[in-house]
């Protein structure tokens, strides 16, 4: 058995933000099913807001305005105590990311510079030209090797062990020994990402499977929101590889099959600076009327911005086209499509990053505050994970140094390895009816058809339908691999029931909700519905499916109103 | 559709006694990557191959291997770009294997935290951040890219002759430090690598240069900080023992 006062699962941001701001003293670990540096956090491109002011026209700049625009974007639906921590500790952060050694862009007379992004009244977004998650993650990693954090590398955390509203602790897979491991924790902190994969057409790793939020919906802990799935409107034809908002927001045209700047019908004033949800829709719009480029896709074009800021501002992303689309961005536009980028819902947890379980706390794309409502803005996803995984350290080192342990705690997480066990010795012995890749492939399709940026009751219920039948199949199967070490099929057969459970979370939670915002939009009722629907929808396990009970939405000053840009 | 050849080294240390190839054949979509390859055999032919894969765009550095002789990310490496219908598939040199394609990469980090890879911040860190110039990052920004993916360490011939060097990605990482215009760590700590294993080890033959993924070339690093050693030095042995 392992045992440590506060166990983090996840080593992107959020969960290195929480094991740096963790209180010395404690003993802590950060569990990940990759090595931290392969997390998807990496990836992240465009950058992180803060009102900083170092625009030129951003002086007027503050972080109620900050707050305001997030709020704005979240249709209404942000928290906006939330929303308003998020922004106000944006400013204190970004500092202390530059003091921990981030090599963020300047602008001349040495500031960090600033950008423009989508659905922002100001240029806030820092960054370091197109590869700001890689800088954070690397610095944030970096900096845990000064302290005394245990990593856990490629273990996979399988199950949550939660009795009578407590946290007691997990159990994990370990791929290099194959075995299963109890893990003994005071305090748990998951900072496990999102789900992207549960879509066939995803800018997410291929890791992004979301088990974290089923294994804690599966223990007990309500999800939240999570009928609000973010499209990214600028993926890589093909590949699906995020193109960064940072590419509209140095000034990139976004253009149908008749030459035109078509976000001029959908958003006059922001154009291609309108919100993400807005965007996405106007593209898929687009190429549904038969607007697009062999019915697929539409042109994301910089070609105007000139070889030099191209180089030096969007290199990544020169090398993305160069290398997965066989094109120059300098020479040719871009073709795009939108594609599943962040979810918005998650494991339901308060300011303090504190879930309605005693000892257990989420930060990052896997919970939800709510600070990004229906609708997240971009450059609001890395600031979230470090001032939430921050605010997650703070509060499970309280919570731990205020506490007393258990003494059965040990026979818990004994008693569910030992019951994982079973079931992976059951996988071991029987004969498998079907391939868990090809149930895994059917659904991304499923989610990806009947889910995603248009939704409407009809396919709604089919793919709640036919998700059932996929869990009807999924307990026929077996393992076909007889080796537990580095078996990537039995972490395919654990992590794909927890996708069940998200999948069917999200549509039920969308056939429910009967009006529009943000991210979701229902063909069937395309209004925004305050009267009936400003409120958090709250997903509970039962092993029936899930339940659904709704909570008011915490407004302080911002009084919901059209949303127009 | 491009049928394609896969001849993968399969290895598992806890059942096999050496390494031996597999054989499989791929029909392919235009613009598959290895990766994509791999995925599908795996999904559809063997539910046992092993191999390392993240973010599937050449930035989280998880998926170095051996393609046709060459060492490079398996995402990155399309079909079409190999002009040849057979793809040899072996897991990175240098390194232990774990299983068929997953290397056991523990030397790569230790050397890693050998160097002390975090800003050594000077006493007083000015608290709206500090003022630099784009200008004086210029020469570190290369080496920013770097996603340690232990291709280089893989590929370098004196890492091979296995002494104990601390490898290119880890004296780049260094360098990058050390020219940071924030960093203050003491000549002395970093000097460490004044030693035959460290900096001076390099045969700056540029095997890193020629397969890192992301265009660092970590030698400048290398022969940055032996330019910097020796100036140092020198600048030494001119200032009075107090």
């Amino acid at each position: 058995m392992v045992e440590h006062d506060i166990v983090i699962v996840g080593g992107g941001l959020a969960g290195l933000s929480a094991a740096l701001n963790a209180a010395p003293g404690l003993d802590i670990a950060v569990i990940s099913k990759v090595h931290p540096l392969r997390s998807h956090s990496v990836a992240a491109q465009g950058g992180i807001n803060a009102a900083l002011g170092n625009h030129p026209e951003g002086r007027d700049d503050s972080w109620e305005r900050h707050a305001f625009d997030t709020i704005k974007g979240s249709d209404y639906l942000a928290d906006q105590t939330a929303a308003e921590l998020l922004c106000q500790q944006a400013i204190p952060m970004l500092y202390e990311l530059e003091h921990l050694g981030v090599p963020f862009s300047r602008f001349p007379g040495g500031v960090i510079a600033q950008r423009p992004f989508g659905g922002a009244g100001f240029p806030r977004t820092c960054y370091a030209a197109d590869r700001t998650g890689l800088v954070l993650l690397h610095t944030l990693y970096e900096q845990t090797l000064s302290k005394d954090v245990h990593f856990y590398e490629e273990w996979l955390v399988t199950n949550l062990v939660v009795r009578d509203g407590r946290c007691y602790g997990l159990v994990a897979y370990d791929l290099q020994s194959g075995e299963i491991i109890p893990i003994k924790a005071r305090a748990v902190i998951f900072a496990t990402g999102g789900y992207g994969r549960v879509y066939q057409k995803s800018t997410n790793a291929l890791i992004n499977f979301g088990s974290g939020i089923g294994l804690a919906y599966r223990a007990g802990i309500p999800l939240k929101d999570m009928e609000f799935v973010q499209f990214h409107p600028t993926s890589l034809y093909g590949k699906n590889i995020l193109i960064t908002e940072g590419a509209r927001g140095e000034g990139g045209y976004l253009i149908n099959n008749q030459g035109k700047r078509f976000m001029a019908d959908y958003a006059p004033s922001a154009m291609e600076l309108a919100p993400r949800d807005i965007v996405a829709r106007a593209i898929q719009t687009e190429i549904q009327k038969g607007r697009g480029f062999e019915g697929e896709y539409v042109y994301l074009d910089l070609r105007h911005l000139g070889k030099e800021k191209i180089m030096k501002r969007l290199p990544g992303i020169r090398e993305i086209c160069l290398y997965f689309g066989g094109l120059d961005p300098i020479e040719e536009p871009i073709p795009i499509q939108p594609a599943q980028h962040y979810s918005m819902g998650g494991i339901d947890v308060n300011e303090k990053a504190a879930s309605p379980v005693e000892g257990f706390y989420a930060a990052g794309e896997c919970s939800c505050v709510s600070v990004h409502g229906a609708n997240r803005l971009g450059g609001n996803s890395l600031l979230e994970a470090v001032v939430f995984g921050k605010i997650a350290g703070l509060s499970a080192s309280e919570y731990v140094q205020e506490s007393q342990g258990e003494d059965r705690a040990a026979r818990l997480v004994n008693e569910a390895a030992a019951q994982l066990k079973e079931r992976i010795n059951q996988w071991l012995s029987k004969e498998s009816r079907g391939n868990v890749y090809q149930l895994f492939h059917r659904l991304k399709k499923i989610m990806m058809e009947k889910v995603g940026i248009f939704r409407e009751k009809g396919p709604l219920a089919e793919a709640l339908e036919e998700i059932g039948e996929l869990r009807h199949r999924y307990h026929q199967l077996a393992l076909r691999s007889d080796c537990l070490q580095f078996c990537q099929e039995l972490v395919t057969m654990m992590e794909f029931e927890y996708m069940l459970d998200i999948a069917e979370v999200i549509t039920k939670g969308a056939l429910a909700r009967e009006e529009t915002r943000g991210s979701h939009f229902r063909l069937d009722f395309p209004r925004r519905d305050d009267q009936n629907w400003l409120k958090h929808t709250i997903a509970e396990f039962t092993p029936k499916g899930p339940r659904l009970t709704y909570r008011p939405v915490k407004i302080t000053r911002y009084q919901p109103q059209e949303r127009k840009y | 559709m491009a049928k394609y050849l896969f001849r993968i080294l399969r290895f598992n240390p806890a059942r096999d006694e050496k390494p031996y190839f597999q054989e499989f054949s791929y029909e392919a979509s235009e613009k598959d990557s290895v990766l994509d390859a791999l995925r599908s055999i795996r999904d559809n032919l063997d539910p046992t191959l092993a191999f390392r894969y993240s973010c599937r765009e050449a930035v989280c550095g998880a998926c170095g291997m051996v393609i046709n002789g060459q060492i490079t990310l398996a995402c990155r490496t399309i079909l079409e770009s190999l002009k040849s219908q057979v793809v040899v598939i072996e897991p990175l040199p240098n390194f232990e294997i774990q299983k068929d394609l997953m290397v056991d990469m523990t030397p790569f980090w230790k050397a890693l935290r050998e160097i002390k890879p975090f800003l050594h911040p000077q006493p007083e860190i000015p608290e709206k951040g500090y003022r630099i110039e784009e200008k004086q990052m210029e020469r570190i920004y290369q080496f920013i890219n770097c996603i340690l993916c232990g291709c280089c360490y893989s590929a370098c011939p004196v890492v091979a002759r296995g002494q104990g060097y601390l490898g290119p990605a880890a004296l780049a990482k260094l360098y990058r430090f050390v020219e940071d215009p924030r960093d203050k760590r003491s000549f002395s700590s970093w000097a460490k690598v004044d030693r035959p294993d460290g900096v001076w080890a390099c045969d700056t033959v540029f095997r890193c240069h020629e397969v890192c993924p992301k265009n660092v070339r970590p030698a400048d690093g290398i022969e940055g900080l032996r330019r910097k050693l020796v100036v140092e030095k020198i600048k030494r042995l001119f200032k009075k023992e107090p």
